[in-house]
Order: structure tokens, then sequence, then C-alpha cells
């Protein structure tokens, strides 16, 4: 349904703009019907800038996105508004999202002066009132209120609203839950989990891992602006393969056990390094040759890819060592 | 409603406004209904002896050449809220429309409309009128304004534009072009309303700039040539002594009307800057 093929997003920097810097580099994946996909990262890695290319509100530096097969760099005027009323998104924070100065339900009302324009006023209402429902407010609660008066948790509720009156097919949902109380979380996630047994696609983006597992089939780790590994969340999650992934396991909160003490490798010595794989800075496995080349994703089981050099068949043959734990730290995790 | 009220209630109570848009709106009801009164034209001579101090005849004295004072302030006061109005109305206007342009578009855009508005701010701009004066015979006031208006907005295009860059990168305007919004709708409705405390002020700020342009051109003689302002009345005094001749009548009205409605409006501009941001309220 939405895909990207080998989408990369550069910024030009330095006195001149003589520098590149990937923000996302040479990212592919899929998303088809019906079905959540989480893109996990940690701040920086470029998970919202592929969220906002696919929104249409950053372009595309190379390659493409495509939905249902058409390359969405080419809509304008007409064609744009009809993207718009099938792929929609949600932000991280809900406060931003809303002009201070107006009311919070204005944002249906410009939805129906875009898209509506021939419906009636009253019937318009209605159709809003039923979204809120749906949404699980109550809208003589809600509705003519600044957003000052409602709470981040009505608010992020308000936007999945008026997604759903357009009739969406695909929402791009940036961090929607970080922003949330614990305890109006989990009437978010039920919500987009409704969402998806009507047939919605959603790309979950995140930082929690527990939530990608809760709610998605398949999922996405970026490092840096590369995918180091994809694939089904069970895989991925029952057994993470890039040690970076493994780092990010083994980083989630457990209420039964403490964490030990323990040295986490953050810098490796920069100097050798030349262009390769992009964890090798904080990698506690890296070997010689990740200093200077950098793996391609791999697949190593059915729908799970990963890139890095310990499952690279061709690579072995350079005399590479078996994959081997040799992080020292939270090493009774596991 | 809660948010309009409040704003009224601070500027009601603050005096730096009420001040300055008081003496503004004496000013602008003499040059509305002041004309009606005046018993000459500006340029008529009435009084056959010449000079003379104010007298019940002749309100604020007659000119060396017996024109009446009063008529000329009155009427010279219309032309300078025409001047401030108009000249600081285009200012404002192509101000905002360079710098929400340059704001929202960015990128080449920006780089070109930015150039340019740094090289219109650095063009020295009385040299240019004195220039433009040389070539046109007949000057009249609109033309005046145009000139002002054209030469005055960078300031303000440079600070739109800086507001607008930090406001199009809020999540509302991202939200507002997934509805689909054309860029102009966009400004217009989402972004201009969020600073259109700041356009106010822009505007005043504009207004009293204008105001204080036109007295320097009319002043040093680039003026309009077929009009009377508070600026040409000045030029005339001068020209004619009325300062070694102890005239004063006739050169303390136009430059005090000057000085109260350009400090009027700086006041306005302080007490409205005072009302809009919480942090320099009174409490």
């Amino acid at each position: 349904m939405l895909r990207l093929d080998n989408v990369s997003k550069v910024y030009r920097i330095g006195a001149f703009g003589g520098k590149a810097l990937y923000a996302v580099n040479n990212v592919s994946f899929e998303v088809h019907k019906g079905e959540v996909v989480s893109l996990i990262g940690e701040s920086g890695s470029g998970k919202s800038t592929i969220g906002k290319m696919i929104l249409r509100l950053l372009d595309v530096t190379e390659g493409k996105i495509t939905y249902n097969g058409e390359d969405i760099s080419t809509f304008k005027g007409e064609t744009l508004k009809n993207y718009y009323r099938q792929v929609q998104g949600v932000f991280q924070d809900p406060f931003s999202s809303y002009n201070p100065i107006f009311k919070a339900d204005r944002i249906f009302e410009i939805l129906r002066e875009e898209f509506f324009p021939n419906i009636p006023i009253p019937e318009w209402q209605h159709r809003v009132k039923n979204a809120l429902v749906s949404v699980g407010l109550n809208p003589a609660h809600v509705l003519n209120k600044y957003p000052y008066q409602l709470s981040g948790g009505q608010l992020q509720c308000f936007l999945i609203a008026r997604a759903l009156l357009l009739d969406i097919q695909f929402l791009v949902a940036d961090e929607i839950i970080s922003m949330l109380d614990a305890s109006t979380r989990i009437d978010v996630l039920n919500l987009l989990a409704d969402l998806k047994s009507r047939g919605l696609s959603i790309l979950f983006i995140t930082h929690d891992l527990s939530l990608a597992y809760y709610i998605s089939e398949r999922a996405v780790i970026l490092y840096k602006g590369y995918v180091v590994e994809r694939g089904a969340v069970e895989k991925i999650f029952h057994t993470p393969l890039h040690p970076y992934t493994r780092m990010l396991m083994d980083s989630i909160p457990r209420l039964d056990r403490k964490w030990e003490k323990g040295t986490t490798l953050l810098e490796r010595k920069i100097e050798e390094f030349r262009g390769g794989c992009p964890y090798y800075e904080r990698c506690p496995v890296a070997e010689k040759i990740c200093a200077i080349y950098r793996p391609s994703l791999t697949e190593v089981d059915t729908d799970h890819f990963v890139a890095c050099v310990h499952y690279e068949p061709s690579t072995n043959l350079l005399g590479a060592p078996a994959y081997t734990e040799q992080r020292t730290s939270q090493s009774g995790l596991g | 409603m809660k948010k309009r009220n409040e704003v009224l209630y601070f500027a009601l109570r603050n005096k730096k406004l009420l001040i300055g848009s008081g003496i503004i709106l004496i000013f602008l009801l003499l040059a509305w209904v002041g004309p009606a009164f005046a018993k000459y034209k500006p340029f008529d001579y009435a009084n056959p002896l010449g000079a003379e101090p104010p007298s019940t005849e002749y309100w604020f004295g007659t000119t060396f050449f017996g024109q009446d004072v009063f008529s000329q302030f009155v009427n010279g006061l219309r032309a300078t809220f025409i001047v401030g109005l108009l000249g600081g109305g285009l200012g404002t206007l192509v101000g905002m429309i360079i710098g929400f342009a340059a704001g929202y578009r960015g990128g080449i855009l920006d780089e070109i409309l930015n150039a340019f508005t740094n090289i219109v701010l650095v063009i020295p701009t009385l040299a240019v009128l004195l220039i433009i004066a040389a070539y046109l015979q007949v000057r009249s006031l609109l033309m005046e304004c145009l000139f002002i208006g054209l030469t005055a907005w960078p300031w303000a295009a440079r600070a739109i534009r800086a507001q607008t860059f930090s406001l199009r990168t809020r999540d509302f305007v991202d939200l507002a072009r997934l509805s689909g919004m054309k860029p102009y709708k966009i400004v217009r409705r989402e972004i201009a309303p969020n600073m259109m405390s700041y356009l106010v002020l822009v505007f005043i700020l504009q207004f009293g700039g204008a105001i204080l342009t036109a007295a320097t051109l009319d002043f040093i003689g680039l003026g309009p040539t077929n009009a009377i302002s508070l600026g040409l009345m000045m030029q005339y005094a001068v020209l004619w002594g009325a300062l070694p001749l102890g005239m004063w009548w006739w050169f303390v009205p136009p430059g005090l009307a000057i000085t109260a409605i350009v400090g009027a409006l700086y006041s306005m501009n302080v007490g409205l800057d005072e009302i809009f941001n919480p942090k320099l309220r009174e409490m």
C-alpha cells in the first residue's frame, strides 16, 4: 500500500552547504493494508523525518515513496488533496498541534471547509459528534473549548477523530502516546487497535519497545537514519540479532530485577572509522572490518532482515568470527 | 471571549495607551472638523497687514504674507494623517507581503527576498528622493506617500519574516497543510492571527515613521508642491525668517503638533506592547 524505496533525506550543512548530513539513509520498507508497522529508534534516528516525508511535509532527497503504486512527490493541487483524504498524521505534541488563539474544534471546521464544502453544517456537526464518540470523548464536554481547557489526551483523541472524519486509509502516528499519562495511554492504544481491525494501516513511530510489541505486526529499527533490523515483530523481539536491537531490548526496565552496575560502551576510537557500520562507535562486538565496511540488510529468516556483518554470509569468508556476547554490562539479564 | 475581555481590561488600565490615543484622537478630530471652521483657504492672502500674532479674527495669527496659520495648520494636519495612514499602511503592507512570503516559503525565495530587503535597507533614502524630486516638477501628496511607503518597509519585512519562521515550524501549521490548505490561506488564517498584536505595533511604528519622514522631506523642500502640510509650514516659516523676526506663532503649532503626534504614537506602541505581552504588564 505505502512503500518506501531507498529513501534518503539529505541536509546541506556547513558554511556553504558543502557537507551533507543524511538524516535518513537508504530506507526501504512497506506497509500493507490493515497492518501496523512500528518505526523504532532513539532521538535523532530519523523516524519523525520519515513520517514527515510520507505526509509530504518534507521533500524526499533520494529514492521514492509510493502510495498504491503512485509516486507521492508528483501529487499537487487536487491530487495532493486527494492523497490527504486518505493519508493523515497525528503528531507527538498535542498542545502545539492547535493554534492557541482559536478553539480546539476549529480543526473540524477547517476540515469541512477544505474537503467537504457541500455538506451542510448541521450534518457536519452530527458527523463530528459521532467521530468524537467513537474516540471515547463526550462531545458535550469537549466541544467549544480552547486547547488549554482540554487535557493532552483529549486533544490527542481530537486529532484522531479528525483523521477518522476523512475516512482515511493510512495513519502516521508520530509518538502519539509519549505525551499522554499512563491512564489515557491504553485508551488511545486500544483505539488504534480498533482502527486496525477496521482495515486502517498505521505507521506507528515510537521509541517505546513495549508499545511497539503490543500494537504492531512488523517493526523497523532505525539507527542514525539507517535501518539496522526489520521484520516480523515476534522475530525481532524474541530473537533480536543486531547488537543495537539487543541493547534496546536490554534497556527495557523490568519490575522484577534491578540493573547491575555496569559500563555501556558509548564511544569507540573514531580515528579508524571510515564510512563503515553506523553503529560502529557503540557496538560491543564490532570487528575491524566494521570500521570500513557498511553491511547491507540481509534476510536471515523469513521476514527478518538485519544489517550486521556477523550475519552476512559473504563477509564470513573474510575471517570474521561468529557472534559472541562480549558485553560485560547487564550480563545478568536476558 | 474571555481572552478579548482580558485584553480590554488591561487596555483600559494602561496610562501610556490612554494618553497616547487621547492625544491622537484630539488631533484627528481637529484634522477632521478643523477645516470647516477655518474662515480662509490655506494659501489665501487673508490679512492685508501681513504677519500678525494670534487674535480673535486670526486664531493662530497670520504669516508673512497674511495667510491664516490656523487654516494652514488644520489642513496640514489632515495631510499629515493621510501621509501616516497611506505611507505607513503601504509600508506595512509591503513588509507583510515580503516578510510572510520569505518566512513561509523559505529556501531560494527567502534568499532572494532577504537580499532585496537588505539592499533597500541600506539605500540612502534621502539621496534617492532628491534625485526623484529633481525629475518630477509637480509632486502630489499621494506621490509622497508612495515614496515613503516603498522605502520604509524593509525592517518590518525582516521582523515579520523572523516571526513567520518561528511560527511555521509549529505543528498546527503542519496540520493545516495536512488539511490541504493553500499557503496563502495558511498564512492568513493560521500564522497572521498569531502575530496580530505584533502587526498592529508594526503599523503604528510605520505610521509615526511616515509622518516624521514626510516632515523631513517637506522641511528640506521635497514635499508636495500643490498642497500644505505641517512640514511645509515649517519650511516656509524658516524660509521667510520667522525665527529671527520672532513670529513664533508661525512655526510653533506645526512643530508642536508633529512632536505630539509622533510622541503619542510611540507612547501607544509601548502601551500596546505592555498589554499584549504579559511579562511587561504592571499589575
